[in-house]
């Protein structure tokens, strides 16, 4: 291969002068650029921290021990049955989610080369670009509606499975695809089955990306409110233990609704609710990465 | 049973609810398609009719007199909000995404890319809150008035500033919820590419920056235009944050770029309790169909973006 000769233009020369405006211009361009790429991440960071703070500081003042012990009372009282219903509808939705989803990401990563692996990782793909109140709304048409199941648990469960299902199978397979070959050539030729193989060794070995799926999955779940609103409804009380045809309360939809209502006790439960779905959501996001990083060390 | 058919059948969950969700949408809404026709995506009023007179039958259907379904000024209000998006948050995220990659060392790196891509965890009723609180008083009482004093002269940029709830505010508070993707996307595609183009540039005399300017930038065309592009389908499908903050404005186009609007994905949340109040049905069948449009424009748009990427994944394997 012969090396390109690099040689001035012909019919350019470039006077000393020349030279050095045309310097200092490239100069100013580059002090420029870098300014305007500094200020991004100055603004970036400054707004995330800016919501942050905005939640912290009007929610730590808001949460009160009744927040922790008392249900909603009109626009007063506690955040109690918010609390215990996130907490149940979040429960569902990884209980539903997670075998489905490991099953998919399994699936892909394992038979990769069959059509319907290809299927369920087109389809998953497209899955993910549905908007939330588009599943909210088809939940509610399907469940609440004709299965006559009304707001419930069971609905809203399901809904926000069908929304995690995507991302768990999507950091499933890329938690697999990770694990060499030779890691199944072995476990094969050692006489385990499929089922043997990846439970045993590649499961265990991709386990922290997999990890990773599911706490995303929670994180979706306390934090979403959109799918929640025509499938969970709202409830002051306790959960009664029914799955369906029993409306239910939650987190995201008490900041929702009583940042509009005009009492300032609606107000701060509001921001307490906000504050406990942020350091949730954001805990969870800490946690994930701390395990991502412990695998890569 | 054998593993790996149990494997097929439970992964089958994947695409069974994908088709599920359109199947069901499209035969529930199907009455309004039927009736709606073309003037559906056309149409400037969304009108439940009267909700106290007897349902009149009109072409087989029962509608309430003076019922119209139009989504016209949702599909404008939807576009508009992601443009502004768009505008703020590919400049803040292409600088962003350069700056971590190139300017700052490794350790402090690894926790300020964290603190970017925190923004994408935040939830959206979060960042409605934040917006409803804070940004729309500050907007409404200090910054829209300047704006208008500054740039009155540029039609849209004018008087009257209105409440603060808007179009404008809608589209920086979404192009904040977006600009992790991009940047996420763009830092991972600078930080991927070889050395040796690097120090080949410095070596012919560039700058730093002209380095990722004119030689890494162009090369990652597609990455940063599959990553914007996947970035418009979450601000179209983007719902609390919307609706906390835009005004939700029924049947009008916005006059400036203050005004209210809504947005499809907010005005399926919105509208359901009152929809629910049609006794023909009508109403709830034809939120079925905006829910339907919103699901395939965002589908089109993601399946766009992911053929860009994808692309860009081949040829880097292949090299």
């Amino acid at each position: 291969m012969s090396v390109p000769v690099l040689t001035a233009p012909r019919g350019i020369v470039l006077q000393p002068g020349a030279r050095n405006a045309r310097l200092r211009q490239r100069k100013l361009l580059a002090a420029t650029g870098w300014a305007w790429c500094a200020g991004s991440l100055v603004l970036l960071g400054g707004a995330m921290l800016w919501i942050l703070g905005m939640v912290v500081m009007r929610g730590i003042g808001a949460l009160t021990p009744a927040v922790f012990t008392e249900v909603t009372q009109g626009t007063g009282g506690g955040l109690l049955n918010a609390i215990e219903g996130t907490a149940v509808i979040s429960a569902g939705t990884v209980i539903l989610a997670v075998p489905f989803g490991i099953a998919a990401g399994v699936y892909v990563s394992e038979y990769r080369w069959t059509q319907w692996a290809r299927i369920i990782r087109f389809l998953s793909d497209v899955l993910v670009g549905v908007p939330s109140i588009v599943l909210g709304y088809f939940g509610y048409i399907t469940m609440v509606e004709w299965l006559g199941w009304h707001f419930s648990v069971a609905a809203a469960s399901i809904t926000l499975a069908v929304l995690c299902l995507p991302y768990i199978c999507r950091t499933t397979e890329m938690a697999l695809r990770e694990v060499p070959a030779e890691l199944r050539e072995a476990g094969f030729a050692l006489g385990a089955g499929p089922a043997r193989v990846t439970f045993s060794l590649i499961v265990r070995s991709g386990l922290p990306g997999m990890v990773t799926g599911v706490l995303l999955a929670l994180a979706i779940s306390v934090g979403e409110t959109a799918p929640l609103l025509y499938t969970a409804g709202w409830s002051s009380y306790l959960w009664n233990g029914h799955l369906v045809r029993s409306p239910i309360g939650y987190l995201t939809y008490a900041i929702w609704a009583f940042i509009n209502e005009p009492f300032a006790s609606a107000n701060a439960l509001a921001y307490a609710a906000a504050l406990l779905t942020t350091a949730f959501v954001l805990l969870i996001s800490l946690a994930s990465r701390l395990i991502l990083l412990r695998r890569s060390d | 049973m054998k593993f790996r058919a149990l494997m097929a059948m439970l992964g089958g969950s994947v695409p069974a609810s994908m088709i599920a969700v359109l199947v069901f949408l499209g035969i529930y809404a199907w009455p309004a398609i039927d009736y709606n026709g073309v003037s559906f995506l056309g149409g400037m009023h969304w009108n439940l009719g009267n909700l106290y007179a007897d349902p009149i039958t009109v072409a087989g259907v029962d509608i309430l007199p003076g019922a119209s379904y139009g989504i016209f000024f949702l599909i404008v209000g939807t576009l508009l909000s992601t443009l502004i998006a768009l505008l703020v948050a590919v400049p803040v995220g292409v600088g962003a995404a350069i700056f971590l990659a190139e300017a700052v060392p490794p350790r402090p790196r690894m926790w300020l890319s964290f603190l970017v891509e925190l923004l994408a965890a935040i939830p959206s009723v979060v960042f409605g809150l934040w917006g409803y609180a804070v940004v729309v008083p500050l907007m409404a009482h200090h910054v829209f008035p300047a704006m208008a004093d500054a740039l009155g002269w540029i039609p849209g940029f004018g008087e009257p500033t209105g409440s603060g709830f808007g179009l404008l505010t809608a589209g920086l508070v979404l192009s904040l919820m977006i600009v992790p993707l991009i940047t996420a996307t763009l830092r991972d595609a600078i930080d991927s590419q070889p050395a040796a183009v690097r120090e080949a540039s410095s070596a012919l005399g560039a700058t730093r920056f002209e380095t990722v300017w004119r030689v890494l930038l162009p090369g990652l065309r597609s990455v940063l235009i599959g990553s914007c592009v996947l970035a418009t389908g979450r601000a179209l499908g983007e719902t609390m944050a919307v609706l906390m903050v835009s005004g939700n404005a029924l049947n009008t186009l916005p006059q400036t770029i203050y005004a209210p609007v809504s947005t499809m994905a907010a005005f399926i949340a919105s509208q359901l309790d009152s929809a629910l109040q049609d006794p023909t049905g009508l109403a709830v069948r034809s939120l079925a169909e905006v829910a339907l449009v919103l699901c395939i424009i965002s589908i089109i748009v993601n399946a766009v973006a992911r053929l860009i990427l994808a692309g860009v994944d081949s040829r880097h394997r292949r090299a």
